[in-house]
């Protein structure tokens, strides 16, 4: 298409990624999935509501819907393919399928970086902190329960690993 | 369906993986890690973005489109309208009264008239915009009542409405000592699943065919629905089912199916569209609307003698599957009670709303609302408690429907009741539990800590609900499944068309395969059209038809073998079993595993399940019109601030026929998730609609539960093997969504007739907190 294009390089899961030829009007939910090919990252509702696109920028939580991907220029970008290698899944994701928190599984990856944030934050949450911190992310099919019980078994599982 | 003699396990405790295990999802590791393909994430190189432009009027004529604009913008490639249709002109999953684009009148906000493809998203909605299309707006019909009566036209040549249906059952005269009415409605309920429609369509070359990748329930029914409109061969058009995120009903139908494959034929380039969710609000069928008057009569002990109901639900523009949805609300009109004596009228009718179809529960949920909402009517009348007024009433295996159909499964109505009874109540106390000596946590409160109640005002509720569900298709409908199973080198492969939609069958099928055949590597297949249909994942039927195509091919596999390992090694094979990982000779104990018994040799059986036939209803709604029953249970326990309107469920209990949990873990999956859809339905979700326009789709303003809203629940499992169903286990998805949206709002009347004696009605959902401040 004919339209207002630049070249910038986003700093994502640690490596530069050029992006050529993008309309300015691309989010970085777009950028991700579209241009560099990065589909882990799920856009449901573009106006963050659900947190199924979430990512990390420089070191906050964001809905990638409601970023402008060259206003994330310069700053660190984490998907969840950045998060651990395919095939090594962290402790999270791990108890994210023992538990059975995961049934269609399209909020999953945003919610795997919430949860990753959310026991950075607070090791030791509470029922309420757990279901406080992870309401921007909306589930449609578990009802919640397994997921709760996933983070759970995590932060009980972190306390017994040496620091 | 071949029989094949059914031999039974020698193990006595299950092994790793089998049935009545919890082994995790194939599909999990690369679900939690973003690796995945779902529909929206499948392109193809060269390949060009698609959409949609939909009507802004809820009823008009096209008097022109003039699509040039759109053909001169840089990027696009082509614009279609109906009259490039090939084939067929209108779809359906019933009635085939849908055009795949309105070319003379336009139905619904949202109804498709055009479609281009393009080299990026933008470009594409830069060509809509450009399309201009010349409309005389017409005066929508948006009152069912209204398409009954015919005061309007009608706004399709098949007539405004799509069925009516009545059942007279015993003596229709007969009164009882007590009588309770009330007349409630339910509003639209959307689907909501996650992941947005989408598809990608590969033209072959030459145009002669195409290939669908699509997020679908039911990939057949797609095929000869697009065959048609497409003028091709079924065979020529193949689909390939994309990841799915959830579907809950709404991908029963067809959405972007056709457009997606029209604009890669005619382009001979690979095409992809994704809805957003405003389209994706526009682009799928939802739960009907219903009003539903209801009259019990009973004995002055609180025996029904007789139900009255009148039914109206609004199908909007297109029938879908409007006709079962009624059929299916008016023969569940008593829910699990005993009922002698009935006269109910239905009817499913045609408006300029947006068309409803499937949604999880598919007419039940709406009849259950009236029902259980009346037994807390009858119990207060009679002077009984709500949970004695229903086991007094509760069906039993053998006792008829208002149909004349006697329920030949396993009901344990009694037991869902009294084990849900036995079920803890909540520990926090009411307004939950404080932070610290003296401090309130405000997050537990009612309204949470934005509209944060004072917690003097609030009031503790409980409520019941309990339901009846059909599963599996009705009135005749042969919904077989088809399944493949392959045995070499100790190694299984299956192969079935079953739509993977999340619910999990992709993890009991191998449980299946590895209890049948004692094998421990099962492999599965793509899920495609290159098999039988498997029916629809739809009507918590994919474990009972699928499992049983399954188990079915299965075990028509071990016979090869036992006759194979019979002739190879002397042995009888019908006294051969299989026991764990080894064939076993059940009178000599001579055995042999099963991957030394299948080396060098390969086993390939393909197998179709059926149920028993069912029949069509007559004009009184009398015949065995359903295949299987399964029954729930619910309680629940609400806090309420009377004063500002607000609920926070604190508690839902519930105990559910399953029949046998293949996997407990997935089952507890399904109740809850089907309990948090019931929970908002119950107090949050609606769409609303306002002169045909739909003016709340976005996740900003139609509400959806959250981690904050959905409370505890409690769950225990009735395990009573069904002996009509194959593996024991009955279908588990819907029952969690149906009674408990009355058990929520029967609590929320509880707590509020506790403030002043009279409470308020409550006859509508979702109950808003208009509805509750007194």
């Amino acid at each position: 298409m004919t339209h207002d294009s630049d070249h910038y390089v986003l700093d994502v899961n640690g490596a530069p990624r050029e992006v050529t030829d993008s309309w300015l009007g691309e989010s970085l939910l777009d950028v991700l999935r579209d241009r560099l090919g990065l589909i882990g990252t799920k856009g449901a509702c573009e106006q963050g509501e659900c947190g199924s696109c979430s990512v990390m920028v420089d070191g906050v939580l964001v809905c990638s819907c409601l970023v402008m991907a060259a206003g994330a220029v310069g700053q660190p970008i984490q998907t969840i393919e950045g998060v651990a290698p395919v095939g090594a899944p962290t402790d999270v994701q791990a108890a994210f399928v023992e538990a059975g928190a995961v049934q269609c599984g399209f909020c999953t990856p945003g919610l795997i970086m919430a949860v990753h944030d959310l026991l950075e934050r607070t090791p030791k949450p509470t029922d309420t902190e757990i279901r406080e911190e992870l309401a921007g992310n909306v589930c449609r099919c578990t009802g919640y329960g397994r997921i709760i019980e996933a983070v759970k078994q995590v932060s009980v599982a972190r306390r017994g690993r040496p620091s | 369906m071949t029989t094949v003699e059914t031999r039974v396990e020698t193990s006595l405790s299950p092994r790793a993986g089998t049935i009545g295990t919890s082994p995790t999802r194939p599909d999990g590791i690369a679900k939690v890690q973003g690796s995945f393909e779902f529909s929206s994430d499948i392109s193809a190189d060269g390949c060009l973005w698609g959409a949609t432009l939909r009507s802004p009027h809820p009823h008009a004529r096209i008097r022109s489109i003039d699509v040039s604009a759109a053909w001169k913008i840089p990027g696009v490639e082509t614009v279609i309208t109906a009259a490039d249709v090939p084939g067929q002109l209108t779809y359906g999953l019933i009635a085939q009264d849908q055009p795949v684009f309105a070319d003379d009148v336009v139905r619904y906000v949202g109804e498709p008239i055009a479609a281009i493809a393009a080299d990026h998203p933008e470009t594409c909605r830069r060509a809509l915009e450009a399309i201009v299309v010349d409309y005389e707006v017409l005066e929508p019909l948006l009152d069912p009542e209204a398409a009954i009566a015919g005061t309007l036209g009608p706004i399709h040549p098949d007539g405004n409405v799509i069925r009516h249906q009545r059942i007279v059952c015993g003596d229709p005269a007969v009164t009882g000592e007590i009588t309770v009415e009330g007349t409630y409605e339910i509003g639209m309920q959307d689907q909501a699943f996650l992941g947005l429609e989408a598809a990608l369509a590969v033209p072959d070359p030459g145009g002669k065919g195409v290939e669908l990748h699509v997020a679908t329930q039911w990939l057949h029914e797609d095929q000869g629905q697009i065959a048609a409109c497409l003028d091709l061969p079924v065979d020529a058009v193949r689909l390939v089912l994309g990841g799915v995120g959830g579907a809950f009903g709404a991908r029963e139908d067809i959405s972007l199916q056709v457009h997606t494959c029209l604009l890669a034929l005619r382009l001979g380039r690979p095409v992809r569209i994704a809805y957003s969710r405003a389209e994706s609000f526009l682009g799928h069928v939802h739960r009907h609307p219903a009003t539903i008057w209801m009259r019990h009569h009973a004995t002055a002990g609180g025996e029904i003698v007789k139900i009255e109901a009148r039914m109206v639900m609004d199908g909007g523009a297109y029938a879908s599957t409007s006709s079962a949805v009624l059929v299916n609300a008016v023969t569940h009109t008593q829910g699990p009670y005993r009922c002698p004596n009935a006269v109910v009228d239905g009817y499913a009718v045609r408006t300029n709303h947006l068309p409803c179809g499937a949604m999880r529960g598919f007419g039940v949920v709406q009849a259950c609302f009236a029902h259980e909402s009346q037994m807390d009517e009858l119990a207060r009348a009679c002077g009984v408690d709500p949970v004695d007024i229903r086991l007094r009433n509760a069906m039993h295996t053998g006792d008829p429907l208002i149909t004349g159909q006697p329920v030949l499964n396993v009901a344990p109505v009694e037991r869902c009741i009294l084990d849900t009874a036995a079920l803890p109540l909540p520990d926090a106390p009411v307004g939950g539990h404080p932070m610290a000596e003296g401090v309130i946590d405000a997050m537990q409160l009612p309204g949470g800590a934005g509209r944060t109640a004072d917690r003097s005002d609030v009031v503790r509720g409980i409520g019941w609900g309990v339901a009846i569900k059909n599963l599996m298709y009705s009135e005749g409908f042969d919904d077989y499944s088809t399944a493949r199973c392959r045995l070499a080198e100790g190694v299984v492969t299956l192969k079935f068309a079953t739509s993977e939609v999340g619910q999990g069958f992709v993890t009991i099928a191998p449980q299946i395969a590895r209890t049948i055949l004692g094998v421990d590597d099962v492999r599965l297949d793509r899920i495609d059209t290159q098999v039988g249909s498997a029916g629809s994942t739809s009507a918590s039927r994919q474990t009972w038809m699928s499992g049983g195509a399954v188990d079915l091919a299965c075990r028509t596999v071990r016979e090869r073998m036992f006759e194979h390992v019979g002739r190879i090694h002397g042995v009888d094979p019908l006294r051969l079993g299989v026991d764990g990982t080894d064939l076993v000779d059940t009178v000599s104990g001579w055995r042999l595993s099963v991957v030394e018994a299948t080396a060098g040799v390969e086993f390939d059986e393909t197998v179709e399940y059926r149920h028993p036939e069912t029949s069509d209803l007559d004009e009184n709604g009398q015949g065995n019109c359903h295949t299987a029953f399964a029954f729930v249970a619910h309680r629940a326990v609400v806090d309420v601030d009377p004063e500002l309107g607000l609920v926070k469920v604190v508690q839902v209990a519930t105990a559910q026929d399953v029949g046998r949990a293949l996997n407990p873990l997935s089952v507890l999956g399904q109740i809850e998730g089907g309990i948090a859809q019931g929970l908002g339905l119950a107090v949050m979700e609606e769409i609303v609609q306002i002169d045909g326009v739909i003016r709340n789709g976005n996740f900003t303003d139609y509400l959806l539960p959250t981690f904050l809203d959905m409370p505890e629940v409690v769950a225990t499992l009735v395990e009573e093997p069904d002996p009509y169903a194959p593996l024991g286990a009955k279908g588990v998805g819907e029952p969690p969504c149906i009674s408990s949206t009355p058990a929520i709002v029967n609590a929320i009347r509880d707590a509020l007739r506790q403030v002043d004696g009279v409470g308020r009605p409550l006859t509508r959902v979702p109950v808003r907190p208009s509805d509750i401040c007194l």
